[in-house]
């Protein structure tokens, strides 16, 4: 859905948040309503939007709710600086500005036949969220579906109610680590990738996902490829700087690609020759 | 208007090839400017060539050239009264269409929500006055950038598709061009409305004009003009080769991009890093560096915001920070991000190269880093 040719692709709409929820201390999640009688923003698993706080700039952010039906734009934000600060001001009824969709989605129906991993890391769980919605819509076209999530203590977890919800399922398999925690903490204690051992799947037949820090997407892949897997089978979502989503500033640059057209989302035999190299 | 290149309006028109005498170049601009046209075109000012506006031919730096190195700028006098006697300056002609400063929209806050406010001023139409061949290459470049891709940037294509280009032929090699190499010049073949070449010398002064579009041709009959003769071109032709066979130096592009793809871990780049200030010159006069960064500001009761977008540069920190740090925190990854984009990754983006040649990151480098020298020593350490 491009704009039309007059029309400054620049100009954000306005959005009513609807619902404001707190996921830990620094992470909330927004429900947002487009304003007057537009219609709800269709998008694809793995996309963004560039979420304008009035006056104080716009920033990347995924986008985190169910692709389907739902006529809510969920994002869920971690407040680290100026705009995602003043993104966790808002109340509902307050009004913010959105671009997009854009950028590439995840390949969910890449997927169907295939057993399914899904490693997230911290905040990468947002947009990996929006895939599972899509995979357990439609849950009897996939294999076996691994979720493996890891992010810093036992407070700093995310859609905990969901999570908990998803493990007590007999078709999912959802495991959860933190880089370290408290004595009162039962569950795991260390990387993603020690989630892996548990993760099962056909390694010939089987579609992985990531997002998250690079040092982890990295770990994670090496893991995956030792256990079989092939570059081709895997998927990554790459984050730089950016200050339009619309491949024109420049800003998102990771050697031939925009981040922000060509990805977030790439495919890892794609990005193969350029990841991992420092300061790119 | 040449508008894009290969444009049918330019394959359509009949080609002419006339001679203007350069009162006639006057007349053109009276006659342009009556159309409501502004003029902008290369002037004097603080001792460089630059572009501005242009009242008349007087206006011209008529009489100049430039002598131009690796970080060295000086103008001279040439001993005759050429118009177009020097070779391209700091500006380039990305300022009219791609302004270093500009506001996107305004806004203000209406109860809960905002409304945008309507655009109002209508931009402006330029005559770009005296074009070099490279710099034709460099619009059609931002072109590919600004319009041609899934988004387009409004305010890039009103400016653009309204502009009358005079181009003008290179009888002067800069110091440190090399549009030879990058096959933009030292002949317009594209992307003007007029085409100029400026014969000056042996008590004559006269300009070989060719018609690139409808509109060019058109606007003849408003300037005095004649036929020329076959020995007006023939003149003009051997100028532009001489030019050709001037160059000061060469860009081999052979296999560039996979070449440069090969080298991210070339020690080349801590070399270049000792020496490069990060001060951002080059891209900031480069006629095809086209990033830019977007500020939103509010005033001070917070109720008018707006969105102002001036070019950015990523020999900066701040380019590609992410919450925690910079992508790009050394000299060296900075160095290597704007040639390595500039040479290969724009081949992948926009199918060309990002360099046309012109010389100018060169000249107008404090410590005359060049990219032709930088490119050549990648190559050589493969040897
Ligand atoms: C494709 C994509 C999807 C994202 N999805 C989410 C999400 O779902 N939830 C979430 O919390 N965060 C997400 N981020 C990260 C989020 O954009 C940054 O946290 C945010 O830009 C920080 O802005 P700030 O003004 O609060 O921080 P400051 O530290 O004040 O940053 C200043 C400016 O730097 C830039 N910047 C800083 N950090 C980042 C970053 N990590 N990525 C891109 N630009 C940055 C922004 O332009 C920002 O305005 C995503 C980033 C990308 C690229
Ligand atoms: S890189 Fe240098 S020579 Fe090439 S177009 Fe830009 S300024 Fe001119
Ligand atoms: S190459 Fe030269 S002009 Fe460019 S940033 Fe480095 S010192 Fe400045
Ligand atoms: S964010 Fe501007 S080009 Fe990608």
């Amino acid at each position: 859905m491009s704009p039309g040719p007059c029309e400054s692709p620049m100009r954000p709409q306005p959005y009513v948040v609807r619902g404001v929820r707190r996921e830990t201390h620094d992470v909330f999640t927004l429900e947002l309503e487009p304003a007057g009688d537009a219609a709800p923003l269709a998008f694809g698993p793995g996309q963004f939007t560039m979420l304008y706080a009035f006056g104080m700039g716009e920033v990347p952010i995924s986008i985190s709710g169910d692709p389907a039906g739902n006529t809510m734009l969920v994002h869920t934000i971690r407040a680290v600086g100026t705009v995602t600060r003043a993104l966790e001001r808002c109340r509902k009824g307050d009004v913010l500005g959105v671009r997009g969709p854009f950028g590439t989605c995840w390949p969910v129906d890449e997927a169907a036949g295939k057993d399914v991993v899904l490693a997230a890391g911290g905040i990468g769980l947002a947009p990996l969220r929006s895939v599972m919605y899509r995979l357990l819509a439609r849950r009897e076209r996939y294999g076996r579906i691994a979720l493996l999530y890891g992010t810093r203590t036992p407070e700093d977890i995310v859609y905990r109610d969901e999570l908990e919800e998803w493990r007590g399922r007999l078709d999912l398999n959802v495991q959860v680590t933190v880089d370290r925690a408290g004595s009162d903490w039962r569950g795991n204690v260390g990387a993603v990738t020690t989630l892996l051992p548990r993760a099962e799947f056909d390694p010939a037949n089987t579609v992985a996902m990531f997002c998250g820090p690079e040092v982890m997407m990295r770990f994670t892949m090496l893991a995956l490829m030792k256990r079989g897997l092939q570059a081709e089978q895997m998927y990554l979502s790459m984050e730089r700087n950016m200050k339009c989503g619309i491949g024109l500033c420049g800003h998102c640059q990771l050697g031939p690609f925009f981040i922000c057209k060509d990805g977030p989302v790439f495919p890892y035999d794609r990005v193969k020759w350029l990841f991992g190299r420092e300061e790119i | 208007m040449t508008t894009v290149n290969g444009d049918m309006t330019e394959q359509l028109h009949d080609k002419r090839t006339v001679v203007i005498e350069p009162a006639g170049l006057d007349r053109l601009i009276e006659v342009l400017s009556r159309q409501g046209y502004e003029v902008v075109g290369p002037t004097l000012r603080d001792g460089a060539i630059i572009y501005d506006r242009l009242a008349s031919t007087a206006d011209l730096p008529v009489g100049w050239t430039d002598e131009q190195g690796p970080g060295t700028y000086r103008l001279r006098r040439r001993g005759d009264n050429a118009l177009f006697g020097y070779a391209v300056g700091p500006h380039s002609w990305k300022k009219f269409l791609f302004p270093p400063a500009l506001t996107l929209w305004r806004a203000r806050q209406a109860g809960e929500s905002f409304e945008m406010e309507a655009e109002t001023a209508a931009e402006p139409r330029y005559v770009f006055f005296g074009v070099r061949p490279c710099e034709l290459q460099a619009m059609e470049i931002q072109d590919r950038v600004f319009m041609k891709g899934a988004h387009i940037d409004p305010s890039y294509r009103s400016r653009r598709e309204n502009i009358f280009v005079v181009a003008v032929n290179c009888g002067h090699a800069g110091g440190t061009c090399f549009c030879v190499s990058m096959q933009t010049g030292p002949r317009a073949t594209f992307g003007h409305d007029l085409a100029l070449t400026e014969v000056v010398g042996n008590g004559s002064h006269y300009f070989v004009v060719e018609t690139g579009s409808g509109a060019g041709a058109e606007i003849l009959d408003d300037i005095p003009h004649r036929e020329a003769r076959d020995e007006e071109i023939a003149a003009a032709d051997r100028l532009l080769c001489d030019t050709a066979g001037r160059m000061s130096r060469e860009l081999e592009t052979n296999g560039i991009r996979d070449l440069l793809y090969r080298n991210y871990e070339n020690p080349r780049w801590d070399d270049v890093a000792g020496r490069c200030l990060t001060c951002a010159n080059c891209t900031f006069v480069c006629p095809t560096c086209f990033c830019h960064t977007v500020e939103d500001v509010t005033d001070l009761d917070g109720r008018h915001a707006e969105r102002r977008r001036p070019w950015d540069f990523c020999f900066t920190a701040d380019f590609s920070y992410l919450h925690g740090g910079s992508v790009r925190s050394s000299a060296k990854s900075r160095y290597r991000q704007w040639m390595t984009h500039k040479l290969a990754a724009w081949i992948d983006q926009f199918g060309t190269s990002g360099c046309v040649g012109c010389g100018r990151c060169i000249t107008w480098c404090p410590v005359g880093i060049d990219i032709t020298e930088e490119a050549r020593a990648i190559r050589e350490s493969e040897r």
